[in-house]
């Protein structure tokens, strides 16, 4: 499918792609920075390509076009994706996009901060991982991991024209509303600043609004305060070092970014995990969206006032907890999948005990199902408050449940099945406003799905074997190590120089908690990734805060903040 | 607290001491300075099933000024650090600090452009928890622990306590 989407590019701008190539089942045209906004706009405009997923920099220092900048395009209509290129010498800047896709401003200046890619036509090129004091460009390959830079104070985020400007803009605002000419001078605006260290945030991050009154005028949304530089890291360590690193990316649901990170370098290798291993896969992955999804929803109730159920949902999950320990050995940080396998089996007894908790899951929905459903403050404080439609949600980047919440039924265990999901029965649950009522309630209703999918996968466990059969990849069982030289030598090499990937390009993404969890990864067929480049579910829709809390309340703030599920580790990475 | 260390009465103070320490070691409030997993670890501590009110600590209090224990739990960037010390400055004398698990300790298995190198390099810590993420058992553990320290402890403001401190280590 993609591959004629590529030939009908080629037709319709002939010698302007410079360049195609299609590995790993991803499609790629490569295009000069003049051409490429052009040929972004067709294709979102006549291919369907609504999202504009990622951008991803890559830094190629020998190279007299050093930088490169990957945009990864999806059309969900289409079940389509495609990867343009650009590639750049330091001091040339690309064309921003941000006129196409709401999504581009976040990601754009991510790639300036941390590679230094400047983007013309960006309306507010600032850095966003790092703080602004740093220097430099962090990911470029001649910044030293270890070199860290102080910083002394906070950013301002609204200068004095920008509070002038939202002064002129309440002005205006009360004016339409009630026809009375009031002029809100700057100093009657108020600055709250909503964290870094609140409550409400659920992690680091500050949001700091302009308030006329109650009402928030403007605000501005400022991230990085848990940058651990992931993707650093993991250009530091070997591709299967990497694994605990991806444990603290959501670590709620840290299963599945496991399972996720190694079906990426899987597809990298062109391996295939064993019948077992999948349908374990589809379990524990399930499991961590339930959970995640358990401990958005009790957050969020928290945050409207409804503490009751945090305790009815904080138990389940504690209780699911104890066979998650059981299986892996720690509680949170699970670092259970492999690449090739899974670090050990299911202990016995797993199954049966899965059922009473998947019991439990379902009592405890009921339960709070019954608090909330027609519960007057619950229903006053998220039903119609911030609303976005599904149009605009495709542009910010929006996926999982945030955008089933507009109504659009998408899915990518059903778009664009991996581990088997095909052969599951599920449904996918959407709203209908996509107000903060209806992203809680996809959350809910979703929390039975997996269930559904949990009990299902159980039925379908076989015995067989865990690991696939490939010495280059698995490390040899414990007696040949100690038993053989061969052993020896196979274990000593997968250790000290890690699994060998073969050079290329691949993205492996998957459904995570809260939307697309992606990894583009880039081999110089090393033992260590080249580059590896997340692509955080809840970066794009955090981007769009400012605009869903325009015109609104702070509680009604706190009450979306909640629903999105803002988690700072995959956020900031 | 009102106290009036001046107060010729040496052996009043004794003993106020120990009724003042046996009233705050049973009436820690924390205050969660949560920024990465650890803090969801937390929430599980104060969660029904671990209940940290157990240990007479369950006041989570998030403002600085009403409470003496701070919990650091999480990765502390340098972005963060700033911010992590002015909260820590407005919390009340006496004051104590948790580091809770490896990142807070000493910055974990990151070490990186990003990441500040442990939470005492900000702010004086009173005890350290291992772990990646700590299990709320450890934090319960490491909750005893201040308990006993504050038991221990003078009526001095902890600034004076940590010069101490210093002063002792040379
Ligand atoms: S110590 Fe481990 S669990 Fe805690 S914040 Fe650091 S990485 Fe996360």
């Amino acid at each position: 499918m993609s591959q004629k989407l590529v030939e009908r590019l080629q037709q319709e701008f002939g010698s302007e792609i410079l360049a195609t190539s299609s590995q790993h089942g991803d499609e790629t045209i490569s295009v000069a920075p003049e051409n490429l906004a052009k040929v972004v706009a067709h294709l979102r405009d006549r291919e369907g390509c609504e999202q504009l997923s990622d951008v991803v920099g890559v830094d190629y220092p020998e190279r007299s076009r050093r930088l490169e900048v990957n945009y990864l395009l999806r059309s969900w209509s289409n079940k389509n994706r495609v990867r343009v290129k650009v590639e750049v010498p330091v001091d040339e800047p690309v064309p921003s996009l941000t006129g196409l896709y709401k999504s581009a401003n976040w990601h754009e200046r991510e790639v300036y901060d941390l590679f230094g890619v400047s983007f013309s036509g960006h309306p507010d090129l600032r850095r966003i991982l790092t703080h602004h004091e740093f220097e430099g460009h962090p990911l470029r390959k001649d910044y030293e991991i270890e070199q860290g830079q102080e910083c002394s104070r906070p950013e301002n985020l609204f200068s004095d024209e920008d509070i002038s400007r939202a002064a002129q803009r309440a002005s205006d605002l009360v004016a339409d509303l009630s026809g009375v000419e009031d002029e809100i001078h700057p100093s009657d605006l108020l600055t709250v600043n909503l964290g870094p260290s609140h409550p409400a945030t659920h992690g680091a991050l500050r949001v700091e609004c302009l308030l006329d009154g109650e009402t928030i005028i403007e605000s501005r949304a400022e991230i990085g305060y848990l940058h651990r530089c992931f993707e650093k890291e993991a250009e530091d360590h070997t591709w299967a070092e990497v694994m605990p690193y991806t444990d603290r990316l959501n670590y709620c649901s840290a299963m599945l970014n496991n399972c996720i990170y190694a079906g990426a370098v899987e597809k990298m290798l062109a391996v295939e995990v064993t019948p077992r291993t999948r349908v374990i896969r589809v379990i524990v992955s399930e499991l961590a969206r339930i959970i995640d999804h358990l401990v958005c929803v009790c957050a969020n109730l928290v945050d409207v006032g409804a503490l009751t159920n945090y305790w009815y949902l904080y138990n389940i999950r504690e209780s699911i907890y104890e066979c998650l320990e059981a299986l892996c050995g720690s509680r949170l940080t699970s670092n259970y999948a492999r690449i090739g396998g899974m670090s050990h089996d299911l202990y016995e007894g797993f199954e049966d005990e899965i059922r009473v908790k998947m019991d439990q899951l379902k009592q405890g929905h009921d339960d709070v199902m019954k608090l909330i459903a027609r519960n007057r403050i619950f229903l006053d404080r998220t039903v119609d408050v911030c609303v976005i439609n599904t149009e605009e949600a495709l542009s910010w980047g929006y996926t999982g449940p945030c955008l089933r919440a507009t109504g659009l039924a998408v899915d990518l265990r059903k778009d664009a099945p991996y581990l088997g999901y095909e052969e599951y029965d599920f449904d996918i649950p959407t709203g209908v406003n996509g107000d903060t009522h209806d992203r809680i309630m996809v959350r809910m209703s979703e929390m039975i799905q997996s269930r559904s999918i949990v009990l299902q996968a159980l039925e379908k466990l076989t015995e067989g074997p865990l690991w696939i059969d490939n010495p280059a990849i698995v490390m040899p069982p414990k007696q040949n190590v100690y038993g053989s030289i061969e052993g020896v030598m196979n274990q000593f090499k997968l250790v000290s120089e890690g699994i060998q990937v073969p050079a290329g390009e691949g993205y492996g993404f998957g459904e995570g908690a809260n939307g697309e969890l992606g990894f583009f990864c880039v081999s110089d067929g090393g033992g260590r990734p080249y580059r590896v480049k997340v692509r955080p579910p809840c970066f794009p829709i955090f981007s769009s805060f400012a605009r869903l809390i325009q015109g609104r309340m702070i509680p009604d703030a706190i009450a979306t903040l909640g629903s999105i599920n803002i988690i700072a580790g995959e956020l900031d990475r | 607290m009102g106290v009036d260390l001046d107060s010729p009465s040496n052996f009043m103070t004794t003993r106020l001491r120990q009724a003042v320490n046996w009233g705050r070691k049973y009436s820690l409030w924390p205050l969660p300075f949560g920024t990465a997993c650890c803090a969801i670890e937390f929430m599980s501590a104060a969660a029904s099933y671990h209940d940290i009110s157990r240990y007479g600590a369950e006041l989570v209090r998030f403002s600085p000024r009403q409470s003496d224990l701070m919990i650091i739990a999480g990765t502390i960037s340098y972005k963060q650090a700033s911010i992590l010390k002015t909260i820590y400055s407005q919390m009340a004398e006496p004051k104590w600090v948790i580091a809770m698990g490896a990142c807070a300790s000493t910055g974990g298995f990151y070490n990186n452009y990003g990441t500040l190198q442990g939470a005492d390099k900000v702010v004086p810590v009173d005890v350290y928890v291992a772990g990646c993420p700590p299990t709320p058992e450890n934090l319960f553990f490491a909750l005893t622990q201040i308990q006993e320290k504050v038991e221990k402890e003078g009526l001095e403001p902890s600034k004076v306590r940590h010069a101490a401190r210093t002063q002792a280590q040379g």
